[in-house]
């Protein structure tokens, strides 16, 4: 699970370019991989097991998994690293695989994508650096005898049934579930459970960056937007205006 | 420059994206002055191999095999690793989509190798190949390079070159090659069913000349009758973005973008709708886009003829009362 800033955090771009100001900025579980881990409680109360959740990131990051342990996860690990969004995909997912290698998991669960960086590639690193099969944006897993039969998403209305041997990994599409929120309870349970801090660093992982992000800027803009300005009233007005006589649509 | 283009068929017909992500290919391959080599991949597709053969490229490579016949993360990336290792290209395309979203990782971790996805445009200067994605929902781009030794691989986004500017063969055609792959059934661990889809659709957006489409902003599924009745005053049919729907708030089948409907009405309204990626290619190719967003820096307005920032509570039923007092 990822924390990314919140939705409606302002942006401002730091000097050097590559990254974010975070001083200022409130910060969130990120969207898809909340389905994931609803997803993991899910199959835990139908099935059994424990459910870790694992964030990757700077104190702040822990978190999110503070919340996933409100709602019912078991514990968490927290591989620390305060200049994480420096990594690249694939050496983000070799450090996770490192921190997490000796856990044999059954499944491993991701959301989809994060909604800072957006690579949506660490699902299926990790599941080509652990060894174990994988699919992703699935929309339902039914487990049976060791398999499990999953439903994918694919384009324009698609849908398809694969079958997977488990240990596996799998992306979860968003809006598989409605995820739960945490209870009084859970949050109160959620104090006594464990987290275990990670360096990542003491992963000794080596540097070796396979792409590098040498800018980032507010895009420019394709079309030049006409801004309408004034009161409703008035907005409602000119807005019509320029639909029926200027661009001739309504 | 050395460059592999895969594409990517299904039922018969190499996809769009796989034209787009070919005139991506050949721009690059003349401007770096290399080569391009264009991978058809699957069981029985020959055909779409000398199709491919008549657009400007060097060589097609045509991978065929019984294991290949039906999708599956470790063929592909099986069969596609060992036509890397012979054909030791320094740049690989592809188009990204969900087929290759599912692959594409796989293949360059297993070469060692980083992907930079989802780009929607590169640039070429001095020498060196930028690719451009976008970050933080739309809201910021990213200029991205690759770092280490090649084989890089990139993908570009569904709509970010023109199918219809992959240039033809100028003197008839590239030759095919057969590339013979080694794969075992035991290798493939995944075991693909079928493909279904979930129910007939019952509106068939593409065909509506005007949408008003709502997204977060619409707060509370309280709200949606005010959309609603914008929509009756209108004329038009009502949509959403992907968050709506996953919330249950509209029908899956009034979605529209990547995992929805691709429309390209005459009229465009997004109300509350912060233009997402995933959304925006979904209807960049409406005639006129109109958008309210309570911040300025959304990029859905990017892509839209007329802006307003404000509070859509308040400006939406002004443009209901406004268009009914017309009437």
């Amino acid at each position: 699970m990822k924390q990314v800033p919140a939705k409606d955090a302002p942006l401002a771009i730091i000097e050097g370019a590559v990254w974010i100001r975070e001083s200022d900025i409130g910060f969130e579980t990120n969207e898809p991989d909340g389905y994931a881990l609803e997803e993991a409680l899910r199959l835990k109360e139908k099935h059994g097991g424990e459910v870790v959740a694992i964030s990757m990131g700077p104190e702040r990051s822990k978190q999110t998994i503070k919340e996933a342990l409100a709602k019912g996860a078991d514990r968490g690990i927290h591989v620390a690293d305060n200049e994480f969004h420096k990594l690249d995909p694939l050496n983000s997912a070799r450090s996770l695989a490192a921190a997490i290698k000796n856990e044999n998991f059954d499944l491993i669960l991701t959301g989809l994508q994060s909604d800072d960086q957006g690579f949506g590639q660490t699902g299926v690193l990790l599941a080509e650096l652990l060894g174990r099969p994988h699919a992703t944006i699935i929309m339902a897993i039914e487990v049976v005898d060791g398999r499990m039969k999953l439903k994918r998403e694919l384009e324009a209305g698609w849908f398809q049934w694969v079958e997977l041997p488990l240990p596996a990994v799998l992306s979860i599409q968003s809006g598989i579930n409605k995820p739960r929120y945490a209870t009084l309870k859970g949050i109160m349970a959620a104090k006594k459970k464990e987290i275990a801090t990670v360096d990542r660093a003491s992963l000794g992982m080596p540097d070796s960056p396979t792409q590098r992000v040498e800018r980032i800027y507010v895009p420019q803009k394709t079309k030049k937007t006409e801004f309408i300005t004034g009161q409703p009233k008035e907005i409602a007005a000119k807005l019509i205006e320029k639909l029926k006589h200027e661009a001739r649509v309504l | 420059m050395k460059i592999l283009l895969i594409t990517e068929q299904r039922d018969g017909k190499l996809s769009k994206g796989s034209f787009e992500t070919l005139a991506a290919a050949q721009q690059i391959a003349q401007q770096t002055k290399g080569t391009l080599l264009g991978v058809v991949m699957g069981k029985g597709v020959a055909s779409l191999a000398d199709e491919l053969a008549g657009f400007q490229l060097d060589e097609v490579l045509l991978v065929e095999h019984d294991l290949l016949e039906k999708y599956t993360p470790d063929g592909f990336t099986l069969a596609l690793r060992q036509v890397i290792e012979s054909a030791k290209p320094d740049l690989i395309l592809l188009p990204h989509t969900y087929q290759v979203r599912d692959f594409a990782p796989k293949l360059a971790a297993s070469l060692g190798k980083g992907m930079i996805g989802d780009c929607i445009a590169y640039r070429h200067e001095n020498g060196k190949l930028i690719f451009v994605r976008q970050m933080f929902q739309g809201r910021t781009a990213a200029d991205v390079v690759f770092a280490g030794d090649a084989p890089w691989i990139a993908t570009f986004q569904a709509g970010a070159f023109r199918a219809d500017l992959a240039a033809k063969h100028a003197s008839g055609k590239a030759p095919v090659k057969p590339v013979n792959v080694d794969l075992k059934p035991e290798q493939i661990r995944t075991k693909p069913l079928e493909l279904f889809r979930e129910a007939k659709q019952a509106v068939d957006l593409t065909q509506a000349p005007i949408l008003i489409s709502i997204g977060r902003g619409i707060k509370a599924p309280e709200n949606i009758p005010m959309a609603e009745k914008l929509a009756k005053a209108m004329g038009g049919e009502i949509c959403a973005s992907r968050p709506i729907c996953d919330e249950g708030w509209l029908p899956m089948d009034r979605q529209i973008g990547s995992s929805g409907q691709t429309v390209a009405p005459k009229l465009y309204f997004a109300l509350g709708i912060s233009g997402a990626i995933q959304h925006v290619v979904g209807m960049k190719g409406s005639r006129t886009i109109a958008a309210i967003n309570k911040d300025q820096n959304a990029p859905i307005f990017e892509v839209a003829d007329y802006g307003i920032v404000g509070d859509l509570f308040e400006i939406v039923p002004a443009i209901v009362e406004e268009l009914e007092k017309a009437k």
